[in-house]
């Protein structure tokens, strides 16, 4: 599957939901957050929101700042 | 002395809070903000490193556990992206908090006061703990009031200027016009600057650059600590009143 991930094209990703997209990434989701197409997903939705070719993912965290 | 700052029901222990930008390593970052002795921490929101996943995240030397995380809305200048970064920040999980900025000029990161107001309307009105940066306008801090805000924070100089407290006197007029926390962000250059918003009777202050830019940041962070507590604790006691002549501390009578 072909992404765009914070801007950046993701081709040949295996994932089909937030959750195994996030688990190939190595991401840890209990500190992120999670937006597809610019709708926000609740993170009790990562099991089974699905995602699709040509899907625009923002993943966001929290860093410095004042 | 019970003096405890609660803001919708959140007990803070510190009346210094303190941002998490600017500093050299996480390491640093951990150190000053113990120094600090502050527990809220500000942070931004921003994009996850796609690339390079074995960079260390923030939150691994601050813990949420023991500090409040106040996620901010920096570099939002437009009420749309000021409440995308809000509802992002919430729902990471870690906070219900927001430090609302609007920004109005790249130059002076002025706030966009019309768009603040819109942005602190709606996001109250979702649940959000809304802590809007505005300028140190008392008719602004009213409206941000009405408007459903938790505390109102006036800049005290333009963002990272380390100016001070440019203009006390507004600070003191929001103080007396509304009846929500106050607390001074942005514009704290130094110590003094810190007691002084404290000795006006502001409820607490907000600051980055002073500590994060000092040459010795640790040993600022000690400083600013110490002069939140005194300048509170010198508010509380009420200062003398300024007069123009001396009046002897020492007894007239006796003299010879």
């Amino acid at each position: 599957m072909r992404l765009k991930i914070n801007g950046e094209s993701a081709e040949n990703l295996k994932a089909a939901t937030i959750r195994e997209l996030l688990d190939e990434l190595k991401i840890d989701s209990g500190r992120v957050a999670v937006e597809v197409n610019l709708s926000i997903i609740k993170k009790v939705d990562y099991d089974h929101h699905t995602l699709n070719d040509g899907d625009s993912v923002e993943i966001v965290n929290f860093v410095g700042g004042g | 002395m019970d003096d405890k700052l609660i803001i919708r029901g959140i007990e803070f222990l510190s009346r210094l809070w303190v941002g998490t930008g600017k500093y050299k390593d996480f390491e640093e970052t951990r150190t000053a903000i113990e120094a600090s002795g502050a527990d809220v921490v500000t942070v931004a929101v921003r994009r996850v490193n796609i690339t390079d996943r074995n960079k260390e995240n923030l939150l691994d030397y601050i813990d949420p556990k023991k500090y409040k995380i106040l996620p901010n809305t920096a570099g939002c200048y437009t009420v749309e992206d000021a409440l995308r970064y809000s509802r992002l920040a919430r729902e990471s999980g870690i906070s219900d908090l927001i430090k609302l900025e609007v920004i109005g000029d790249e130059k002076t990161l002025f706030p966009d006061t019309l768009g603040l107001l819109k942005a602190t309307e709606i996001l109250a009105k979702e649940g959000f703990v809304v802590l809007p940066y505005t300028n140190d306008d008392p008719v602004m801090a009213r409206r941000l009031e009405d408007a459903g805000a938790a505390a109102i924070m006036p800049l005290g100089a333009p963002i990272g200027s380390g100016l001070g407290i440019r203009n006390p006197y507004n600070i003191k007029i929001i103080l007396e016009t509304v009846k929500l926390p106050v607390i001074v962000d942005a514009g704290v250059g130094t110590a003094s600057d810190a007691a002084i918003a404290m000795e006006l009777g502001c409820d607490a202050v907000l600051l980055n650059t002073a500590i994060a830019g000092a040459k010795d940041p640790i040993a600022m962070a000690s400083a600013m600590k110490h002069a939140v507590i005194a300048g509170r604790l010198s508010y509380r006691a009420g200062r003398i009143p300024r007069k123009l002549y001396a009046t002897a501390s020492s007894p007239i009578e006796g003299i010879f």
